[in-house]
């Protein structure tokens, strides 16, 4: 079972009546980006990803990518002729502005086309993800004559952009590199240095490879402060736009991975090669700032991609299956559907991956209210809820997509764990996304410490309020929605008590709010789905449509009832301190 | 250059394809409906005349139910500049003939240098409405191909039988079809989906056609529904199954 069914129906009522799509759509600039022409968009996107990329997934993996003895990097069978289609089909322009040959829609639509592309064949889409990646700061901080030069066939994807962050001295402490930027006499600048985990750093798909790297000048300041952002492209641009000579960039080897074998992982070695700075010397990090939110939404989407199609497979191996009887059942044998705890494993994964949509849109559509409301305050606002929302949809979203593909290959029994099944891939590939674009520790990190404090707190404490104004409408909507009132009233309680805890220590003892702060994170990635889910399952009483309405009120009483108060029972841990974490030393740690 | 591909909306065969048995017609609510595949690679056949040569117009002709604009709508994301869709109640179950006679008028309105459709319908397999029409239209009929040069001056191509490969051509107008060796029609571009709502879809009734009334019309003797699957025949080896499982083969004439 590899088929993938693009669950466009989810989509559509999602950006409809949940998170309210049709007032982006109103804002000035995506007046062509109405509902409807996005509806018919997302349905052809959703055939290209099922029919051209879905068939592609187990072969890559299976394949996966090679480095050659000529140095070159094959990919697997099967990507060349579809990274081919996917550019004819331009679905990587969408969300792209149009000034450089996009399409000008808003990031939530792009968020919706991430999705099906992620589900269909994440290490496939782990390269249009990371040209994106490039694009954006290009069109940031580059100069017009780069984003002339660059741009235009990034955004068609006739050429692919990397990142280049990692060596082996500086993951998460990026200030740590050392790879060197020396300015020559024609104002280009001679990078030398080894980067490590390079997506698609080479690969056969596509002409040319534009290469983002940070890099020291000589004498730069320490740390992060003394970075800055280079463009190093594989392959010298001549004046008309021709590919030149060989850049000085070459593939050392390829990483053995655990997952996403389709992707080619790149130790990459810059020799003497030509760089281009972009922005100013010294600002490569404020430049990587500007990419984080995006490419972290990115891969938040990624492991909700990933549970949908594990949960996909899930589903119908549960109904093919037949073991033993279920109560109440006749004949020799039951679907294992049937049984209680399998349904538990179904439900979990389903009313999960549905709070996860409606947060990765809810958070596209503020970057959309962000770049594009015309009243400055709401622009300011939509910002700060961004930067909120995007540590947890992050963070929560692939620690969901971890553990929703182990329930998936749970229900496959043993067979789950043999590869031929196709579970395990997903388990396998969605395992990189709790660690890459910053670890969900770091997420954590990132929440307490830079987002929490914003205006003092009161940004967070504003947001919660929001989240605490459903209760007039629960309270309204009646019998059915009264579990679901009472729970979240508890938990947004137990939420606003950690808060207020985190800033209370914040100052004094920011080890302690450290400690707490992955705990903390999952109460808020466990009350924002919650709370999404009973805003749709509001909004479905009223969209004309029982067998909806039915489905989201059982999918929010589900997750109120049964999944949300995990949130509380994490409230001891988020505020518990540091102490014990640091009582035992390091030997006594090993017993 | 004007090509015109016809188009017929189908049931996808990926789904169960039903017949209803009362009127003995496909039951069109059971399963998706799509534009048959075969049309698509005559589709796809056209637009790289148009790659070739953007002079080149291409336009879809469908007839058929309400359902199949959504079919031509379609076509024109994929790349066609134009559709017609002859659509009238009284359409209804047309047979072969009925339909070659409507699809050659509204051939005769819209005008074209060349008709491209498929060898045959993935629900009907009847294969026979382009001979017709070519018939209508006193067009040459070069059927079966499985591959095609359109140009200016006419149309080169190869078709396979059992003795070999027969290289063919016809001065234009002319009419092809093609079968599963041509290419799968590529897929909806983004900007072309967005195009396509700004570009036309003429619908034509009966009314609008000069077509002569049927003098008679296939009609439906019996249906029946096809039957259940049968549970297979185990053979037990009591040392005499290979002459028990030679006379199986042979009584079903597989050996």
């Amino acid at each position: 079972m590899n088929d993938y069914r693009p669950p466009l129906d989810d989509i559509n009522f999602a950006l409809e009546h949940v998170i309210g799509y049709p007032e982006i759509a109103e804002l000035p600039g995506f007046e062509h980006a109405d509902l409807e022409s996005v509806t018919e968009l997302l349905a052809e996107c959703g055939g290209f990803a099922s029919e051209a990329m879905a068939p592609t997934n187990r072969q890559g993996d299976i394949q996966g990518s090679h480095l050659q003895s000529d140095g070159t990097v094959q990919t697997p069978d099967g990507f060349k002729k579809l990274y081919k289609q996917y550019v004819e089909a331009g679905w990587g322009t969408v969300p792209l502005p149009e000034e450089y040959g996009g399409g000008g829609f808003p990031r939530t639509v792009g968020v919706a086309i991430q999705e099906l592309m992620t589900s269909a064949n994440m290490a496939f889409s782990l390269c249009p993800l990371l040209t994106q990646g490039a694009i954006e700061a290009l069109l940031h901080y580059g100069d017009d004559e780069l984003k002339d030069r660059y741009l235009p066939k990034m955004v068609t994807g006739e050429w692919t952009g990397t990142m280049n962050l990692t060596e082996p001295q500086a993951g998460s402490d990026v200030g740590a590199l050392t790879t060197r930027a020396v300015r020559r006499e024609d104002g280009t600048y001679a990078i030398t240095g080894q980067k490590i985990f390079i997506t698609f750093g080479d690969h056969d798909m596509a002409e040319q490879i534009v290469h983002l790297v940070l890099a020291r000048t000589p004498g730069a300041p320490e740390g992060t402060r003394g970075i800055s952002c280079f463009i190093v492209p594989k392959f010298l641009v001549n004046e008309d736009g021709s590919l030149g000579e060989r850049n000085g960039v070459e593939t050392v080897s390829l990483e053995k991975k655990m997952g996403i074998h389709g992707s080619p992982t790149c130790v990459l070695s810059y020799e003497d090669a030509t760089g281009y700075l972009i922005g100013e010397e010294n600002r490569g990090m404020r430049i990587m700032f500007v990419m984080m939110n995006s490419a972290r939404l990115g891969v938040g989407v990624q492991g909700l991609g990933v549970a949908e199609r594990a949960y996909q497979q899930s589903l119908a191996y549960a109904q093919e299956r037949q073991q033993g009887l279920a109560i109440g059942a006749t004949g020799s044998s039951s679907p294992i559907i049937d049984f209680p705890d399998v349904r538990r494993m179904l439900l979990t994964q389903r009313a999960h991956i549905a709070a996860l949509r409606y947060l990765m849109l809810l958070d596209g559509s503020y970057v959309d209210r962000s770049t594009h409301d015309p009243d400055p305050a709401a622009r300011a606002r939509a910002e700060e809820i961004v930067g909120l929302l995007t540590p947890i949809c992050k963070s929560f979203g692939t620690d969901l997509g971890n553990e929703l593909t182990s329930l998936a290959l749970q229900i496959h029994g043993g067979m789950g764990f043999i590869e031929e099944t196709g579970a395990a891939q997903h388990m396998r590939d969605v395992r990189i996304t709790a660690i890459y674009e910053g670890t969900n520790g770091i997420q954590a990190a990132d929440l307490v410490g830079r987002k929490l404090g914003v205006r003092g707190g009161a940004s967070i404490m504003e947001f919660l309020s929001t989240m605490k104004e459903i209760d007039t409408a629960l309270s309204a909507a009646g019998e059915d929605f009264a579990s679901i009132r009472k729970e979240l009233a508890t938990q947004f309680d137990a939420l606003e008590e950690a808060t207020r805890w985190m800033l209370a220590n914040g100052q004094t003892d920011p080890n302690s709010v450290l400690a707490g702060s992955t705990p903390y994170l999952r109460m808020w990635g466990l009350c924002t789905g919650a709370w999404m889910l009973a805003r749709a399952a509001l909004a479905a009483q009223t969209a004309g449509d029982a067998t909806l309405a039915k489905n989201q009120l059982v999918l929010a009483r589900f997750y109120a009832e049964q999944l949300l108060p995990q949130s509380g029972s994490l409230l001891g841990a988020a505020t518990a301190g540091s102490a014990d974490l640091f009582a035992l030393d390091a030997a006594m740690l090993a017993g | 250059m004007k090509i015109v591909v016809l188009l017929k909306q189908v049931p996808d065969t990926a789904d169960e394809r039903k017949l209803d048995l009362d009127t003995g017609l496909q039951d069109r609510d059971a399963s998706d409906l799509v534009i048959d595949e075969i049309n698509e690679r005559a589709l796809e056949l056209a637009l790289r005349s148009k790659d070739a040569d953007k002079s080149t117009e291409v336009v879809v002709l469908s007839m058929g139910p309400d359902s199949a604009s959504t079919s031509v709508r379609k076509a024109l994301s994929i790349g066609a500049d134009a559709g017609v869709h002859v659509v009238d109640d009284g359409l209804a179950g047309a047979d072969a003939a009925r339909t070659a006679a409507v699809l050659a008028a509204a051939l005769k309105n819209v005008g074209f240098d060349v008709v491209i459709a498929g060898n045959e319908a993935t629900d009907g397999r009847g294969g026979v409405v382009p001979a017709m029409i070519a018939e209508h239209l006193s067009l040459p009929l070069l059927g079966n191909l499985v591959s095609a040069e359109l140009s200016a001056d006419g149309v080169r191509a190869e078709r396979q039988v059992s003795a070999g490969t027969q290289s063919i051509s016809a001065p234009l107008p002319a009419l092809l079809t093609v079968t599963e060796s041509f290419d799968e029609a590529r897929f909806p571009n983004f900007k072309g989906i967005l195009s396509a709502k700004k570009k036309k879809i003429t619908v034509l009734t009966l009314a609008d056609l000069d077509v002569p009334a049927p003098s008679g019309r296939t009609t439906m003797v019996n249906t029946t529904e096809r039957p259940a699957r049968a549970a297979g025949v185990k053979l037990t080896d009591d040392g005499t199954s290979a002459t028990a499982l030679v006379e199986f083969l042979a009584s079903n004439r597989l050996i």
